[in-house]
């Protein structure tokens, strides 16, 4: 008699955007194994043309309500080196500060919110305020933290208003920065709770190996979120400029988003690829966390992407403190941004929650742009999922089909795909 | 009474406006006690066709999205649009400026057929809206006081009045004496006129009042230096569906 396995998730829940998994298992032998990106297509670089200079950063906000300071930031950099806008140290020190923030928000939106319903094994965190009240209110409280110095420092917590080209619009105070610092420092304990709340179902998260190619920023002075070189764990590093030689997009029939490869069939990108490739530079408590759970470079399992997260909420904590003291020391100073409008073209990068981004415009004398490129880290990571699935689904082929399908939907979320994201933007 | 059951959708959007309703943080804790949340992709798993409210957020782009948005009408009593890509069509619409062939071969090139889409627009370009929250993205609390009153079944107010109102009171000097040019003339109120709070200026995100003077607002935005082009440039990043901005 022949047994049938047929697992379709159309719109995987709990993540960003819409994809679907499809398996097909008969007689053992996996025959079907795909995933789909089903999102509809934004056209982004269509909409940037013939947009202001300085609208770019408002509009390419909207790719993404989860990464919208990363998106913002990006843009902002591009620009700024489309016209050879130089930048003050203030501002580089708040926008790394605002990165901090966004990484937070997101790291902690996804561990709290998305992840931790698969670990206690119920749909989502409604159920979860009645029967580990205590837990949620910790997550709650660091999500809304992470939230209250995105307001702070970009003047909204999605979309913000205050970083624009060659600057901020307005700073924050000395007194502000000081509750900020304090509040900061007082949350440590909350992370120690999590992250032990985590470590006592990790065993929920599954052991699979399989060799990946990691890439990300990497710098010689910090742990690169803000600002570095492209790398790779196979080896070597890219000026920001030469990114088309590492992302290699290309199109596939099941999916409106594009996909890219490196030096393998696929490689990935986000906050283990950066573990992978900057490990020394974490902070001392963030290698603390990284230590209880193992998690050492290089790590080819991609379920502790999510644990990686939980290391750079540690790491956010620790250097946005570092980064609060080195601005009071200096004293907020009420700099205005300078622009002189010209012609060009720039490309930029920023670690965003989900890995490395990449923005690139050219403008006319006018500063109108004629040309936009984004590439996205979900997109980057398309094909990596894929390859992961493929290597997945033959070890777990066995099992029961609930369990396939849990287990296919938690390798998908260890990604914390932005879907919506990553079918806006590519240039071919 | 039993708990309204209440339903989260999403079209081509950022995903923003539902990130504002997790982001109620604890008062989000007090809003799923007042009511059953029985479909939320974005933050759970499961899914019910039963509901009586659907908040819906992002534009339609493509023929199946009629489709789909056809069928969330007619399980809802109340359907309302989330945010300025489902209530304006937002800034989704600024593609619609473009040839769409040549939209689609500029992102996707020789392969361009393979991918379904046409000029965005806003739900009630489709089926009848009951409600509309605007804002890009939206106002939490203004989100939180719609739930409010559908739950006290009392029907919830946004202003229909301009930004300025909102920014006198919040103080701020006038954008225009500033040296920038600004929508809040003719957008509609509701956000606190929080861009020009924090330094910038109106956007227009909330879409126009109703009976906007388009024609004083464009006059105003040329005495202020911006050519044909750049005025059409300011309506058209939010409410490039409405006639104002053709």
């Amino acid at each position: 008699m022949s047994t049938e396995k047929i697992i379709k998730v159309n719109h995987v829940t709990r993540v960003e955007g819409h994809g679907n998994i499809h398996i097909k298992i008969r007689d053992g032998m996996v025959e079907e194994c795909q995933w789909q990106v089903v999102e509809a297509p934004r056209f982004f670089e269509a909409m940037l043309r013939g947009r202001k200079w300085y609208e770019l950063a408002h509009i390419t906000s909207r790719i993404c309500g989860i990464c919208s300071i990363g998106h913002t930031i990006t843009s902002l950099k591009a620009t700024e080196a489309a016209m050879g806008v130089a930048l003050s140290e203030q501002t580089e020190k708040f926008r790394r500060l605002l990165i901090h923030a966004e990484n937070l928000q997101s790291h902690i939106l996804h561990l709290g919110y998305l992840v931790l319903p698969d670990l206690l094994r119920v749909p989502s965190i409604i159920p979860l305020a009645s029967t580990h009240k205590d837990e949620v209110l910790l997550v709650v409280r660091l999500h809304r933290l992470a939230n209250e110095m995105s307001d702070l420092v970009g003047g909204r917590t999605t979309h913000p208003q205050r970083p624009v080209v060659g600057g901020f619009t307005k700073w924050p105070t000395t007194e502000e920065l000081e509750t900020l610092r304090q509040r900061l420092a007082d949350s440590v304990p909350d992370v120690e709770a999590v992250a032990s709340l985590i470590k006592s179902l990790a065993g929920e998260l599954p052991q699979f190996i399989r060799e990946t190619e990691y890439i990300g920023l990497t710098s010689a002075d910090e742990y690169a979120l803000y600002d570095g070189d492209i790398a790779s764990t196979d080896g070597g590093t890219w000026p920001v400029d030469n990114y088309k030689e590492i992302t290699n997009e290309y199109l596939v029939p099941h999916s409106t988003a594009k996909f890219t490869r490196h030096k393998r069939d696929s490689y990935m990108v986000g906050a283990l690829a950066r573990l992978n490739l900057n490990y020394d530079q974490l902070t001392p408590k963030a290698k603390q966390v990284a230590e209880t759970f193992g998690l050492r470079p290089i790590n080819c399992n991609p379920f502790m992407n999510n644990i990686a997260q939980l290391v750079e909420v540690a790491h956010s904590i620790e250097d946005s403190i570092r980064l609060i003291d080195d601005l009071l020391k200096n004293g907020i100073k009420d700099e205005k941004p300078s622009v002189s409008i010209r012609a060009g073209r720039g490309s930029a990068a920023v670690e965003v929650p989900r890995g490395i981004l990449f923005h690139e415009y050219e403008y006319n004398k006018d500063g109108e742009c004629v040309w936009a490129n984004c590439v996205i880290p979900t997109n980057q990571n398309h094909a990596n999922i894929q390859k992961d699935l493929e290597a997945l689904v033959p070890e777990i082929k066995d099992r029961p089909q609930e369990e396939i399908e849990l287990t296919a939907e938690m390798l998908v979320r260890a990604y914390d795909p932005c879907i919506s994201c990553s079918t806006h933007c590519i240039f071919l | 009474m039993d708990k309204p059951r209440v339903a989260f959708f999403d079209f081509a959007s950022c995903e923003g406006c539902q990130l504002q309703v997790i982001n109620l943080e604890e008062d989000l804790l007090q809003v799923v006690g007042a009511v059953e949340v029985v479909s939320f992709r974005e933050a759970m798993k499961g899914h019910s066709d039963d509901y009586d409210i659907a908040f819906v957020e992002g534009s339609i782009t493509r023929h199946s999205d009629e489709e789909r948005l056809e069928g969330i009408r007619r399980c809802a009593k109340v359907l309302v649009a989330l945010g300025s890509c489902a209530a304006l069509g937002g800034i989704n619409c600024l593609k619609n400026f473009h040839d769409q062939e040549y939209v689609k071969k500029l992102v996707y090139g020789d392969k361009a057929l393979l991918y379904e889409t046409y000029p965005a627009r806003p739900l009630k370009a489709v089926v009848p809206v009951d409600f509309e929250i605007p804002g890009c993205p939206i106002n939490r609390n203004e989100f939180a006081m719609v739930v409010k009153a559908f739950l006290l079944g009392k029907k919830p107010e946004i202003p229909n009045f301009p930004v300025c109102v909102e920014c006198k009171m919040a103080e701020n000097i006038c954008v225009f004496e500033k040296g920038m040019t600004c929508m809040g003339p003719v957008t509609r109120a509701g956000c606190g006129a929080c861009c020009v709070t924090e330094g910038s200026f109106c956007w227009g995100c909330r879409g126009l009042v109703d009976d906007p003077n388009a024609d004083s607002q464009r006059d105003v935005l040329a005495t202020h230096g911006l050519s044909v082009q750049d005025v059409l440039g300011k309506f058209r990043l939010y409410t490039g569906f409405s006639e104002v901005a053709k």
